[in-house]
């Protein structure tokens, strides 16, 4: 028995089991975010439910469960119950509605049941009664009707992104436009200018903007008049209810989809996903602004704490005389690893946000107080919090790099009559190289996971206009973002449709995970390539 | 300087520094027995191969003085390291410095070209003079003194580079930017370094690809590229199998034609081999200096002919 102790053997397989227990954890976890979060595209089928009370439901199955306390409570037969997402809001109140089972008399899947993506107010389940462009009937029935809707919707959606294109694109930049020239007006009057040439030369370019919006603004509202056609569906209990199809996202019969059109489905919706704005406040349509807003802010928060970090290692591993001082400022760096990251946006608001961007509003953007512009919550402001919470990990990570360049690569370079800081540029700096991105990767994966230090930094619910446009300067770096990790407390937790948007938890929670990996495999690989020019190999 | 009775050297004395390729050569040639004149028999085959190269002692001792230390003391903190040397390096020959380890010698290489400079907490006194200026002046530029005296170290450590690059590294840094002139340069000195044939193809190939031999030559190509007139050599074969240390050897040969030589090394073989003055260094004293034949058939001091029998260590 001692023996059996002695061998190890006990140790190994308790080394082994870790490993295992915490393997599992994270297949596990991966496991639930993938399940949950990509069978949430997958169309379903649409039931109709009589009951016994006489109601009709129609809808798609969600959930199934136990019912914990049920009535007649019989512990040999328990009874189930189902979660119907009926949707055709606002007449029904509620968008989800449970069902116990024992009460359903009659459960068919009609083929003819039309799935309706609104623009607002969610789904509409329903058949369809006829098809009217402009009050005239043009189609009768479920299938003259579903035919006709398909032929009218490409070209009604073909009109609204145009609509869309001159709200966002055209008029977006003639308001971003008559702002600056606002801006400008009130900077003159700032410095006592209520007229002369200048002024007027400002006049007349906001009137030609003017013009141009009304311009555009009228071929707008003469796209909208195109837009009349209209589907009336009758729903569950028979009522009638018309959609015009400029509300259509799109429409579907998933009673009657086969495997193929379900998967193509399946893809154009997770496309919707990631490349689409939200709509209904964050419930549906797609996270792209959040993805943008999470990619960005990590880029520059890894341009703004590689530098910092690097030189901040150099100077305390190369320069400084190693002592208790320096010994001190490392175990600080250390520590300050381990501050929680809502004391770091704390400190962002407080300094970053408050003083710098204040000082900053004060003396360059006096014409637009008191609306701040750097004096609010901004992706700049995110991104320099963040790299403050993780310059220690590049510091430490670099110092380590550091410590590994052999004495002789420095000592060759000196002999050659190369100075210090020659060496460290020319022989240390790209020798270590890896580690610097070592320590960067372990930045950016725990910057693109952080939530808490963003909230009260610059990331809001929904922002009205990505960080990047077409408007000059292009990079927008005082706006407001958003970012996937806020994005799944926002719909989790936040959202008035709780029941809808907590599928979207995991799918966002999936895409974070995905983000982080792929920067983390992009950092990994360009590691890798470096690694192998500068390997120093044992001779 | 006292002789030291063979007792009181300590135990430790040759420990692990001491080459493999000695112990290969104790094995191939006969081990010397006490009161034998095994002098003149282990180094006679050594001191042959040199017959064809060597310069003649008066020629040595006839040849300006490229360098010179004049009562050169040297302490780590508070432990002294170097006692009083004075040692003359005449130009375009090879001085070898010889001695177990510990003894000083390495440390001595390092002052010529002030690469101790970089230690922390180190103080020297007495004087270096590289062609009758102190090089410890304050008006001297260390960064220049490097350029024109060269180093080699014992393992060989080229940049993690392309060979073209570990070459090119030097003329760089004292500003050299057109390219035909870079490529010129680093041509020259690796036909110098007599590796120009090997790596003619694969310049743009990373240097640490090369063999250990190959790497050192680099490593000498890459010193000469800022055209030194001192070239300091640290056990530059020490790490090296036979046949590299051969090619090393040979190439020590040539350079000193145009270069003045500083060579540490352990291996006794090869200081008759190569050089032209041997100097023994002993516990941070230098026990005796001449010409290369008469250290090694007739050393003056009992100490010298001990350690270079092999007697102790």
């Amino acid at each position: 028995m001692k023996k059996f102790w002695q061998s190890g053997e006990p140790f190994i397989w308790l080394a082994g089991a870790a490993l295992a227990t915490g393997l599992i954890m994270v297949i596990g976890l991966v496991l639930l975010i993938m399940i949950n979060g990509l069978g949430f595209f997958w169309p379903k089928e649409v039931v109709r439910l009589k009951l016994a009370d006489g109601q009709t439901i129609i809808g798609q199955v969600t959930e199934r469960e136990k019912i914990p306390q049920p009535e007649d409570s019989r512990p040999d037969s328990p009874s189930y119950r189902i979660k119907i997402k009926q949707g055709n809001r606002p007449i029904n109140s509620a968008d989800f509605v449970w069902v116990d089972e024992p009460q359903i008399v009659d459960r068919k899947t009609p083929s003819n049941i039309v799935v309706i993506e609104r623009r607002e107010w969610g789904n509409f389940y329903g058949v369809i009664k006829e098809v009217k462009e402009g009050g005239k009937t043009i189609a009768e029935g479920p299938g003259a009707g579903w035919n006709s809707l398909q032929e009218r919707l490409p070209e009604a959606r073909r009109l609204l992104d145009e609509i869309r294109r001159i709200e966002k694109k055209d008029i977006g930049s003639i308001n971003f436009a008559q702002e600056q020239i606002r801006l400008q007006q009130k900077k003159l009057e700032l410095n006592g200018i209520t007229g002369g040439p200048e002024f007027d030369k400002l006049e007349t370019r906001m009137s030609v903007l003017q013009a141009s919006y009304e311009q555009h603004e009228s071929r707008m509202n003469e796209l909208k008049q195109k837009l009349t056609a209209a589907v009336t569906v009758s729903i569950a209990d028979g009522q009638e209810h018309e959609v015009p199809l400029a509300q259509i996202v799109r429409a579907f019969q998933p009673n009657q989809m086969g495997m193929f059109a379900k998967t193509g489905f399946y893809l154009a919706k997770i496309w919707e996903f990631v490349a689409d704005d939200p709509r209904e406040s964050n419930t549906e349509g797609g996270v792209f602004p959040a993805i943008f807003g999470t990619i960005m802010m990590v880029l520059i928060m890894s341009v703004l704490v590689t530098p910092l970090g690097v030189l901040a290692a150099l100077y305390l591993r190369e320069y400084a005389k190693q002592g208790p001082v320096v010994s001190m400022v490392r175990i600080a760096v250390n520590n300050l690893a381990g501050v929680p990251s809502i004391v770091f946006g704390v400190f962002g608001v407080g300094f970053f946000i408050y003083f710098v961007g204040g000082s900053i509003d004060r003396m360059f953007f006096p014409e637009s107080l008191p609306t701040p512009t750097f004096g609010t919550g901004g992706i700049l402001w995110a991104s320099l919090t963040l790299a403050l919470m993780t310059v220690p990990v590049v510091i430490v990570a670099t110092e380590e790099g550091l410590a590994a360049v052999p004495r002789g690569m420095r000592e060759a370079s000196l002999a050659l009559g190369a100075t210090k800081f020659e060496t460290t540029w020319r022989v240390v700096l790209p020798a270590v190289m890896p580690s610097i991105l070592t320590g960067l990767i372990l930045a950016m994966a725990r910057a693109a996971g952080e939530v808490a230090p963003l909230m009260i930094t610059g990331v809001v619910k929904l922002a009205p206009a990505l960080p990047v446009d077409g408007n000059w300067p292009f990079f927008h770096f005082e706006r407001k973002f958003m970012h996937l990790g806020f994005h799944i407390y926002d719909v989790g937790f936040q959202s008035p449709n709780v029941d809808a948007a907590r599928p979207m938890v995991y799918s966002t929670a999936l895409l974070l995970l995905l983000i982080v990996v792929l920067l983390n495999l992009a950092a990994i690989t360009l590691r890798n390539r470096l690694r192998k020019k500068y390997a120093t190999s044992a001779v | 300087m006292q002789p030291q009775p063979f007792e009181t050297i300590p135990p430790n004395f040759m420990e692990s520094s001491r080459s493999t390729t000695m112990l290969l050569q104790r094995l191939v040639e006969p081990a010397p027995r006490m009161g034998d004149p095994i002098v003149k028999v282990s180094f006679a085959s050594a001191l042959a191969t040199r017959e064809r190269t060597a310069r003649p002692a008066a020629e040595v001792a006839a040849a300006l003085d490229k360098m010179e230390a004049k009562r050169l003391s040297f302490y780590y903190g508070t432990k002294q390291a170097l006692f009083e040397v004075s040692v003359r390096i005449p130009a375009r020959c090879v001085t070898a410095l010889i001695g177990p380890s510990g003894c000083g010698k390495s440390t001595f290489l390092r002052t010529l070209n002030r690469m101790n400079d970089v230690i922390d907490d180190v103080r020297i006194d007495g004087k270096i003079y590289l062609d009758n200026q102190d090089i410890y002046d304050p008006r001297v530029d260390v960064f220049e003194l490097r350029k024109r005296v060269g180093m080699v170290f014992q393992k060989s450590n080229p940049f993690p580079k392309s060979t073209f690059e570990n070459v090119a590294y030097g003329p760089r840094i004292a500003g050299m930017r057109n390219r035909s002139l870079l490529a010129e340069t680093v041509e020259h000195s690796l036909v110098r370094a007599a590796l120009w044939d090997e790596v003619k193809d694969r310049l743009n190939d990373s240097a640490m690809n090369l063999s250990g031999g190959q790497q050192q030559r680099l490593c000498i190509a890459r010193a000469l590229a800022t055209n030194p007139e001192v070239l300091l050599m640290d056990e530059p074969a020490s790490a090296l199998d036979p046949a590299s240390t051969a090619r090393i050897e040979d190439l020590i040969f040539e350079l000193k034609e145009r270069y003045t030589i500083v060579i540490v090394t352990h291996n006794m073989q090869q200081a008759a081999r190569v050089s032209d003055q041997t100097a023994f260094f002993y516990q941070g004293r230098l026990i005796e200096v001449g010409p290369t034949n008469d250290m090694f058939t007739r050393p003056k001091e009992r100490q010298t002919e001990d350690y270079i029998t092999g007697r102790f260590g």
